[in-house]
């Protein structure tokens, strides 16, 4: 009775054709898009849709790092926080850091501390603010993304863009990028982040029951998921700092043709050769001030 | 906990050995620690055991109260896990709220038993809806040697096991073991430099750039992970860490088993 039962939800998750619930294959992402720059007072920022995702990220520093005592003469401490808003879920969350939240903030910030130039910046400290404000889960795989346009936004030195993304396994199928429902009554999730131009894996976490072979797939579905991931985030910055020939003409106009007067007087001496020609000017630029 | 400092001489000394394949206790690599486990070492709780992994040494109490279950699992018992730091196991803890660390470790702990499957919790049901079995797992660091991860999960599996459902003085019937289905080990590496040190002691976790956490079932499957510290791995370095894990995890098992 519970076998069948068990069975009846994993055809709900994944069908016998690969279709999950939301028509995505088991290699498909949700829709993802990022924007850099979006909040005013931050040093730098970025906004993130990841599905039913919507997350923020804003950076400040490198600045003084406060409490002073947990300054680090040598480099620079990266600081995360992640958040959820009270009614970013369907039943409130208690405002303020849980202890998933604790976890998943000392995750992220250790993950970014590999890539930021920390030895730059000695006694300061690079904070990272992630408020999740929709979540539909995968959103310390969202926040990250985002918050390393945000990284890249506030002008912070760092190796290369971290990008992550979770995969996992729902009716004994291996699957990237599970939504809500998927990691509800999913099997296992396994979140990672990676550094765009090594693949090193700076972040990686998993819960339920996976094989060695079902976990080397999953990796590689995210491994793969990065790469769309990194083009979304360089696309976002682009996006941000590219500017059109149109837009540098109408900020900063070409250079009305200069004053004849100093012209006359620089090349003067080379086109005329008459040294009579230069008294003049030199006598209406000095005479008055002589007086 | 990160405030300890490694000379670097001590650093190039736990390198150049790793180099050759050796370590400061004369451990190869992928060698745990010699693993002790006293079971039933507290008289006042459900169930309890005294772990130790070299010289760091933790004590699990299992407390066990009724209560209501969560509302979107109406007819399982409920599982928590929580670390205390105390300051008597190192001049660098303090007393006070859970720090990070703690939290972390506390939360892989739990991972690796919860997702393993270890309790059968839906056998903690006492009315659905109303009224489940809690159970507390409560860790407490005794004396801290390094690699609290594993010690704490050791010594929370062996506790577990020895638990008695406290059923009688709750007017619930007859007391009986708690229902113990699945056993996790948990095998945590540190990588310095190019080279991964299982189980690692204090010095080596303190010079460690990065921290890998696998815990697997007695099918070998990989039940939790969890990857700590500033530094990364390589997709490889992480299948052969799983891989290890499950070796190591064979011949822990039956240590926690107590057979």
């Amino acid at each position: 009775m519970e076998d069948i039962e068990h069975i009846e939800k994993e055809m709900k998750l994944i069908d016998e054709n690969g279709v999950r619930l939301d028509g995505r294959k088991f290699d498909q992402l949700r829709p993802i898009r990022i924007e850099a720059g979006v909040l005013k007072r931050a040093d730098g920022s970025a906004y993130i849709e990841w599905g039913g995702n919507k997350v923020l990220a804003a950076v400040y520093g490198p600045r003084e790092a406060h409490p002073r005592h947990i300054q680090d003469p040598a480099r620079a401490l990266v600081q995360c926080r992640y958040n959820m808003a009270p009614f970013s879920v369907s039943d409130r969350k208690r405002p303020g850091p849980d202890r998933r939240s604790v976890e998943i903030s000392k995750v992220i910030s250790e993950a970014f501390s590999s890539v930021v130039f920390k030895e730059q910046f000695p006694r300061t400290s690079v904070d990272i603010f992630i408020e999740v404000l929709q979540a539909d889960a995968g959103t310390r795989c969202a926040g990250l993304t985002a918050a390393s346009v945000a990284l890249a936004d506030a002008g912070v030195p760092m190796r290369d863009l971290v990008a992550a993304c979770a995969s996992g396994k729902i009716g004994g199928v291996v699957c990237l990028d599970l939504n809500k429902e998927e990691d509800n009554f999913g099997d296992a999730d396994c979140p990672m982040a990676v550094v765009h131009g090594t693949g090193e894996i700076v972040l990686l976490q998993m819960d339920g029951h996976l094989t060695f072979d079902e976990f080397q797939k999953a990796m590689e579905l995210s491994l793969g998921a990065a790469d769309r991931l990194f083009e979304l985030q360089r696309d976002a910055l682009r996006r941000r700092y590219s500017v059109t020939l149109e837009e540098i003409l109408r900020e900063s106009p070409p250079p009305v043709a200069p004053p004849p007067e100093p012209e006359d007087r620089d090349f003067a001496p080379v086109e005329e050769p008459g040294p009579q020609d230069e008294a003049p000017p030199r006598d209406e630029d000095f005479g008055p001030e002589g007086i | 906990m990160s405030e300890e400092i490694v000379s670097d001489l001590m650093r190039a000394h736990i390198y150049r050995l790793a180099q050759r394949g050796e370590r400061v206790d004369g451990r190869g690599l992928d060698e745990p620690r010699k693993l002790t486990v006293e079971r039933r070492y507290v008289g006042t709780a459900e169930g309890s055991a005294r772990a130790k992994l070299g010289n760091t040494d933790v004590l699990v109490g299992i407390k066990m109260s009724t209560g209501e279950p969560y509302p979107d699992t109406p007819d399982t018992g409920v599982l928590s896990t929580s670390l205390e730091l105390v300051p008597m196991a190192s001049p660098t803890f303090e007393a006070g709220p859970p720090r990070p660390e703690a939290i972390e470790i506390a939360r892989v702990v739990d991972r690796g038993i919860r997702e393993s499957k270890m309790v059968n919790v839906e056998k903690l049901c006492i009315k659905p809806k109303e009224k489940v079995w809690i159970l507390f797992i409560d860790i407490h660091v005794l004396d801290y040697d390094g690699n609290l991860f594993d010690v704490g999960s050791y010594g929370a599996t062996a506790a577990l096991a020895s638990t008695i459902v406290p059923a009688k003085a709750q007017g619930l019937g007859e007391d009986f073991p708690l229902p113990v289905e699945h056993w996790p080990v948990s095998v945590t590496f540190a990588k310095i430099k190019d080279l991964i040190l299982l189980d690692p002691d204090l010095d080596e976790e303190r010079m460690a750039e990065a921290r890998l956490t696998v815990t697997t079932d007695e099918n070998g499957d990989i039940r939790a992970m969890q990857k700590g510290l500033s530094g990364s791995f390589s997709f490889d370095e992480v299948k052969r860490c799983i891989e290890t894990s499950q070796k190591v995890g064979r011949q822990i098992r039956p240590i926690l088993q107590g057979s």
